[in-house]
């Protein structure tokens, strides 16, 4: 009889990763397709369209990545704080405070030129999205509050301080007392790249993700974030800076989040309302394990969840297929692609009995 | 080699522009898109606008597609441009936050209509509809105020809009119209589909005493509080009464086919041209469900009488005098409010215990 032995891996996965992933990837959609059939679709077609309409001509394209930004965005934002071991689910509330923070920038000078308004609504929307997320990090510092309840507890504040702005005071007063702000002017908007639906949102992800990689990567204080979060302990040996590091990172979470929210409303939604909130802080930290906290990785996955979003609506459209297909399929790729990460830290090997492990 | 990848690029464009015919050529073939912010499986708003969309797919040369949940922000208008780019020549968009989307999407494709439920911006090519629920509001609130003993009135709503407000008022004024001492008590769910949530907040409310709940929500989590607890309820969106036997008392309910079938017609004979439409009781876009055997005949009777009078246009629901919670004259004496004064409402009139806010 032959016995399956774990064994922790030693050396990267490398390509094999790739690999892990396509397996991943092919099983759920295999599984997604098994259950379609159950219900007379046909399976094929169905995934031919899901490809079509997430990424499969020049329109879905542009559709997916529009939906990606404001994920990815956010994904950044925690990667910081989960590398440091910080488990910040705040980011919906970060990306609410954001919004809040553009929306007054607005409110306050509608009448200023574009050169001036958007960089101030960019400045008061990190700074709002910081600000609620260093209040966690300073109660995690100074009195020890776990960050998990505080974080997503300011999630449901945020939320709230976002409707009690939009119902009351700077409600439209032309909008038949319908909960949103005005529609922002013309300089209040994020422009369009060129003629495509892309807008100048994603020139700022791709800009970020250059900086955070080389802050990461090059910096000393980049090198202190990811040995905190290798050992607490040898951390504190080397005299790192804990405390600190911890504001950092949350600030930099919440300045990201926040900026996801700047772009969404400046860009797409034209105003502040509460239907921009859809939970893509929550959608962030999915994403960024399933891309294990890596930058590129990160990019990559936001984006076919994103296409994946997208393509069910087609799906949808076509073969009458209910929405909520759309959450059994994204649970299934999410579970799959997670559970396969399982062969990154650890290989399986066949043994026969008495034949005792040589490299133990 | 050459000219293999230039006929292929030759056949590649031909393709593409063989996609960008309009599907309209084939004359007065309807092909109508419908996208709805909930899942059409429930018993309320979004399923009342799929059994409109079911009457229209049943007429020669219509078909009918949807979107379901899809959330009111940007996402509305990525499915908007998907369903015009799919040759969809009619699209209705069934829920207030899809408004900034049509809009947006509509000047991009002018020869597709587009039908706004619930919004007030127009365009050459958007028309907005929506329908008088205040009024079958106003019969439920007699039925209500009727069938009480404790003159509470528990009602469980969405969020504090023009919509929801004038709603609750037409109900509290039908109840006071049977039963002057009658309060209504309002209880903001912040939801519009939230089974457990709904059904706790009405819960709330019968402890407070309330022994008949209304609602205006999409899901039937408050009906089914009531039936648990054994007292009356007033349904929304559809006849809610498989879920609450002995408690639902009846329900104003929407008629979308109406609407959607008059707009269908009119797309088909070229005849269609951008309006706001609000048709009430007199065009059965709105409706009562039929009562529960619970509710008296001279209750039925006087009830159903009233829904004459203002199906007749002979009376409404918001004639003067109406005072507000401070005691204020809103509407004064003989006057009926305007369209405008009631689509903006955002006070509640005496009678009504909560906030607007």
């Amino acid at each position: 009889m032959r016995l399956i032995r774990v064994t922790k891996r030693t050396e990267p996965l490398g390509w094999g990763s790739v690999l892990v992933f396509c397996a991943a990837l092919g099983l759920s959609l295999s599984l997604a397709c098994a259950a379609l059939a159950v219900q007379g679709v046909a399976p094929l077609r169905a995934l031919a369209l899901l490809w079509e309409g997430g990424f499969g001509s020049v329109w879905s394209l542009e559709d997916s990545l529009r939906k990606a930004i404001p994920i990815y965005l956010c994904a950044l934002g925690v990667s910081f704080t989960f590398r440091m071991q910080i488990w910040n689910i705040g980011a919906e509330g970060q990306f609410a405070l954001g919004a809040i923070g553009a929306a007054w920038a607005v409110l306050t000078f509608p009448h200023l030129s574009a050169v001036a308004l958007l960089p101030l609504m960019m400045l008061s929307a990190g700074a709002a999205g910081a600000f609620w997320a260093l209040i966690p990090a300073l109660t995690k510092v100074r009195l020890g509050v776990n960050e998990i309840i505080s974080t997503l507890m300011l999630n449901y504040i945020g939320i709230l301080l976002l409707n009690y702005l939009v119902y009351g005071p700077w409600r439209d007063p032309g909008g038949r007392g319908f909960p949103m702000t005005m529609e922002y002017p013309a300089a209040a908007q994020i422009g369009m790249l060129g003629g495509t639906r892309l807008h100048w949102g994603l020139v700022l992800c791709v800009v970020l993700s250059v900086l955070a990689w080389l802050f990461l990567n090059k910096t000393r204080l980049g090198y202190e974030i990811r040995a905190s979060g290798e050992s607490l302990r040898t951390a504190r040996y080397a005299f790192m800076p804990y405390g600190f590091l911890v504001f950092l990172v949350m600030g930099i979470c919440g300045m990201l989040a926040g900026w996801a929210g700047f772009v969404e409303t400046s860009a797409v939604a034209h105003r502040l309302q509460p239907s921009i909130l859809v939970g893509y802080g929550y959608t962030a930290i999915v994403v960024a394990w399933v891309a294990r906290l890596k930058i590129g990785p990160m990019a990559l996955a936001a984006f076919l969840l994103a296409g994946l979003r997208v393509g069910v609506e087609v799906l949808q459209l076509e073969l009458r297929v209910p929405a909520a297909f759309g959450h059994i399929l994204e649970g299934l790729v999410l579970l799959t692609v997670l559970a396969g990460q399982f062969f990154h830290y650890y290989r399986l090997r066949l043994e026969w009995p008495g034949q005792r492990a040589e490299g133990r | 080699m050459k000219r293999g990848v230039l006929s292929m690029l030759v056949a590649g464009l031909a393709v593409l522009a063989l996609m960008m015919v309009p599907v309209a050529v084939a004359a007065k073939e309807i092909k109508a898109g419908f996208i709805y912010v909930s899942p059409v499986g429930d018993a309320g708003w979004s399923r009342a606008h799929d059994d409109g969309r079911r009457a229209i797919e049943a007429l020669d040369g219509v078909e009918t597609t949807f979107v379901e949940s899809v959330s009111e922000g940007p996402d509305s208008e990525r499915v908007l441009l998907n369903m015009a780019r799919r040759g969809h020549n009619l699209i209705f968009a069934t829920s207030f936050g899809f408004m900034d989307s049509v809009i947006k999407v509509a000047a991009q494709f002018p020869d597709v209509v587009f039908m706004h439920c619930s919004g007030y911006k127009l365009a050459e090519n958007v028309g907005t509809y929506f329908g008088r629920m205040y009024q079958p509001r106003y019969l439920s609130g007699m039925v209500a105020g009727a069938m009480t003993e404790s003159n509470i009135l528990g009602y469980v709503a969405a969020f504090p809009i023009p919509e929801v407000i004038r709603g609750i008022n037409a109900f509290t004024l039908g109840a006071q119209a049977v039963n002057p001492d009658v309060q209504v008590r309002v209880v903001w769910s912040s939801t519009w589909y939230d089974p457990a949530l709904e059904k706790e907040a009405a819960n709330s409310l019968l402890d407070v005493g309330a022994d008949v709940i209304a609602m205006h929500q999409d899901s039937p989590g408050p009906q089914v509080a009531a039936q648990e607890r054994g007292v009356y309820s007033i349904g929304y969106n559809t006849d809610m009464s498989a879920f609450a036997p002995d408690a639902h008392l009846t329900a104003p309910i929407w008629n979308w086919s109406v609407v959607y079938k008059d707009v269908v017609q009119q797309v088909k004979d070229g005849t269609w041209a951008s309006e706001s439409i609000w048709w009430g009781l007199d065009r059965e876009l709105v409706g009562l469900a039929p009562f529960g055997p619970m509710v008296p005949q001279d209750i039925q009777e006087a009830v159903l009488a009233k829904k004459e009078e203002i199906r007749s246009g002979e009376t409404d629901v918001f004639i003067g005098p109406v005072l507000d919670q401070q005691g204020e004259v809103r509407i004064p004496e003989g006057v009926r409010a305007t369209d405008e004064e009631m689509l903006a409402m955002d006070w509640f009139v005496q009678g009504v215990v909560g906030a607007t806010r």
